[in-house]
């Protein structure tokens, strides 16, 4: 046992030196060539600035509205709802952010709301919705917006980002980037 | 993708067995003045030659000194430098959770990064996963080393064993993945959180931090223990698809690598396959499954009348889809990583039953070196029982396997399903005080308990988070679960290897049982198969599949 203590606690301390010190500062002195000197993406827009990944919450209806939050999109922070799929309690939150949103988008059938507008994300900071998710807004858009819904649905289109290399992942709209836009049209 | 992973890892499995066996490797000109600097600095005579005893010894001694100084940092972390968002100490039972959770590669985190951590302890952290990955490969290595075909008590240097891990397989990989993530969006800053106003005018603050880093160890590392709270599901820990597939393959290329790395340093290819083809088996046979149940999206919400088609989608990000989010929960549940892109609580009830299956198998690829030491022990006891069969005298590379080695593997063997079924036994017999722990009522709550006691004995990490599992009751016994469940299972096949090869060579002939064949490896899957089963189905039908038929 003596043998190794003298040992042990000296290669601790070289090799807190090596991964504590040494190896972050080669990442981050890489970092400093990334985008935005390493500090994760971002969007100016107004002379704000918004990070482009992290979500929002969007509740406004002249916005797309984002998914549900287990942190209301406080990034302080960042957290899943947690609950089962045979929760009661949970079950029927869910049915009251249903029945919520299709007050909220008359004329919208509920087999056209995709599952992931009434479901929290497992971050509560997604900043994504699916093209589909968007589209079931497109009109209550345009009517609060008074512009044609075809503007509208061109501007989902563009900013719909598909599959990896075509083929890897699923099609999704950042809400932040789309509001954005949406708030340039006029 | 998985085909890319496997194809890179054979050539990388060459690497770390020419590494460990201390040939030529392109790298040297890097890192054997760096390693000698090391050695110099800490007075090891790496050259000095251990038997299995005096490695453990090593081992543990440099195991207790990080613990020692992990309780230090975290209970300290307030008034130590590098806390700029004024993060308060760790309690004494939080503090011993996570500093044992760190040191035995399992990072069971019962606190957000957010706000648990300062970045003085975030990079702690990250030096422990680098050294506690490093200690698995290296036992690992000993393994290789003792199963040569020679006689012998000298079994390398733990010390060098162990650096050479750190540096020439896991320092310059990570350099690697962490630039290519802080490239994608992922911070490396020391800034302290950002405070900015949304579109519609709330305030939030938005945490940053080292976290390329972090990540590309916490990966390569299978420790699985995440910067964010939400460990890989935050969009600032993986931002996009290809960072999700650079760190599907981060975390799968070194446990597959030591798979072939076993068959090279060995010169025995042909049994790496087929360890490799058992454990491919196991993992489609869960990941297959997970992911039709996952797609096909929750039928209780289907019932009101919303598009399901997408799957389930609670817990999980638009950007990750169901599908592949499936596959992510069973990587990181067989490789022992940990880590998630969606949160396992919100999974269906099979999916949640694949998942802890993934774990109680704990055989599947495996963690950093933990894998294979796992692995080992099926095949110690597969040897047995098909030498019994055939009534041959059981034998592991020209090595007899006596009643002493087998002694060794049944405990190995029985301790994790102990574990597990002991630790979820009395959380269920304390209601009292665990029920309010919980997140979700019924056949669910079980499952959450059972979850944590099962990814503590597999050293995985991840959770069904819906527990609340910050309190003394939680920190105290899965502390307890992570040191025996990480300890014991490297003794025991490190000792097994060590007792081995000290006897005397047996050369292999026409009566000896191939070990490199496929109907060898049907047996070793058969092995595993029924130990997970007899041991877990009563538990398993208690939660998982109860729930799933209660949602009928």
């Amino acid at each position: 046992m003596k043998t190794n203590i003298l040992p042990a606690i000296r290669l601790t301390v070289a090799t807190l030196v090596l991964f504590c010190v040494v190896y972050p500062a080669i990442v981050w002195a890489i970092a400093q060539l990334a985008p935005n000197n390493g500090k994760g993406e971002v969007v100016v827009s107004g002379g704000k600035k918004y990070y482009a990944n992290v979500g929002q919450q969007f509740t406004d209806d002249k916005y797309f509205n984002s998914r549900p939050s287990a942190v209301d999109y406080n990034a302080a922070g960042s957290a899943g709802s947690n609950k089962g799929p045979s929760n009661p309690e949970y079950l029927q939150t869910v049915q009251t952010r249903l029945d919520t949103l299709l007050v909220h988008n008359p004329g919208v059938n509920k087999e056209d709301v995709p599952v992931e507008l009434v479901t929290a994300s497992g971050s509560g900071l997604d900043p994504d919705i699916s093209p589909a998710g968007a589209r079931v807004q497109a009109a209550r858009i345009a009517k609060v917006r008074g512009v044609s819904e075809n503007t509208v649905a061109d501007l989902i289109e563009k900013h719909t980002q598909g599959p990896l290399l075509g083929i890897f992942g699923p099609s999704h709209v950042n809400v932040l980037k789309l509001n954005l836009a949406l708030d340039q049209i006029k | 993708m998985f085909a890319i992973t496997v194809v890179l890892a054979i050539p990388f499995g060459s690497y770390i067995a020419k590494v460990y066996a201390g040939d030529k490797t392109l790298l040297d000109p890097v890192f054997n003045p760096l390693d000698k600097l090391l050695y110099k600095v800490s007075g090891i005579d790496e050259k000095r030659e251990m038997n299995w005893k005096q490695h453990m010894f090593a081992l543990l001694t440099i195991n207790v000194v990080w613990f020692l100084l992990g309780i230090f940092v975290l209970m300290n972390q307030s008034w130590l430098p590098l806390n700029p968002d004024a993060n308060p100490d760790q309690t004494a039972d939080l503090a011993f959770n996570t500093s044992i959770s760190f040191i035995v590669n399992c990072n069971l985190q019962h606190y957000s990064g957010e706000s648990g951590v300062s970045y003085l302890s975030q990079l702690f952290l990250m030096f422990l996963q680098f050294v506690s990955a490093g200690t698995g490969m290296a036992a690992a290595a000993i393994v290789f080393i003792a199963l040569k075909n020679r006689t012998t008590e000298k079994l390398g240097n733990f010390w060098a064993l162990l650096v050479k891990s750190c540096t020439r397989i896991l320092l310059p990989l990570s350099i690697l993945v962490g630039s290519i993530l802080a490239f994608n969006g992922i911070p490396m800053t020391f800034e302290g959180k950002d405070t900015i106003v949304n579109m519609q005018g709330d305030t939030v603050q938005v945490s940053t931090g080292p976290v390329a880093g972090f990540v590309a160890i916490k990966h390569l590392g299978t420790n699985g223990g995440g910067f964010y709270g939400t460990n890989s599901a935050h969009p600032l820990e993986n931002p996009n698809y290809f960072t999700n597939m650079l760190e599907m393959f981060s975390q799968m290329i070194i446990p597959l690598a030591m798979i072939f790395s076993f068959g090279y340093f060995l010169k025995r290819k042909k049994f790496g396959w087929m360890v490799f083809g058992v454990m491919t088996a196991g993992f489609l046979l869960l990941v297959v499954p997970t992911m039709v149940w996952e797609i096909n999206g929750n039928p209780a919400l289907g019932k009101m009348g919303v598009d399901i088609s997408s799957g389930v989608m609670e817990g999980k990000e638009v950007r990750f889809g169901s599908a592949t989010s499936a596959f992510w929960s069973i990587a990181t549940t067989v490789i022992s990583t940990g880590s998630v892109n969606s949160m396992h609580d919100s999974t269906m009830p099979l999916s949640g039953m694949t998942q802890l299956l993934a774990m109680m198998t704990n055989a599947f690829y495996g963690g950093c070196g933990a894998g294979i030491l796992n692995f080992f022990i099926f095949i110690i006891l597969a040897v047995f029982i098909s030498g019994l069969m055939v009534g041959r005298t059981p034998e592991l590379f020209g090595k007899k396997i006596e009643a002493r080695e087998m002694k060794i593997a049944m405990i190995v063997a029985l301790l994790h399903p102990l574990m597990i079924l002991a630790g979820t036994a009395l959380a269920a017999a304390f209601p009292g005080i665990t029920s309010a722990n919980l997140n979700n009522p019924g056949f669910h709550g079980f499952s959450e308990m059972l979850y944590e006691y099962t990814s503590s004995a597999a050293n995985n990490g991840s959770g069904f988070e819906g527990l609340g599992d910050n309190n003394p009751w939680w920190n105290i016994t899965t502390g307890i679960v992570l040191i025996l469940s990480r300890y014991l299972p490297i003794i025991g096949p490190v000792a097994i290897a060590g007792l081995l090869a000290k006897k005397k060579f047996v050369p292999e002939s026409a009566g000896t049982l191939p070990t490199d064949s496929a109907t060898f490896g049907v047996m070793v899957l058969a092995v595993i198969v029924i130990i997970a089963a007899l041991s877990f189905f009563p538990a398993l039908t208690l939660g998982p599949i109860a729930e799933y038929f209660s949602m009928k």
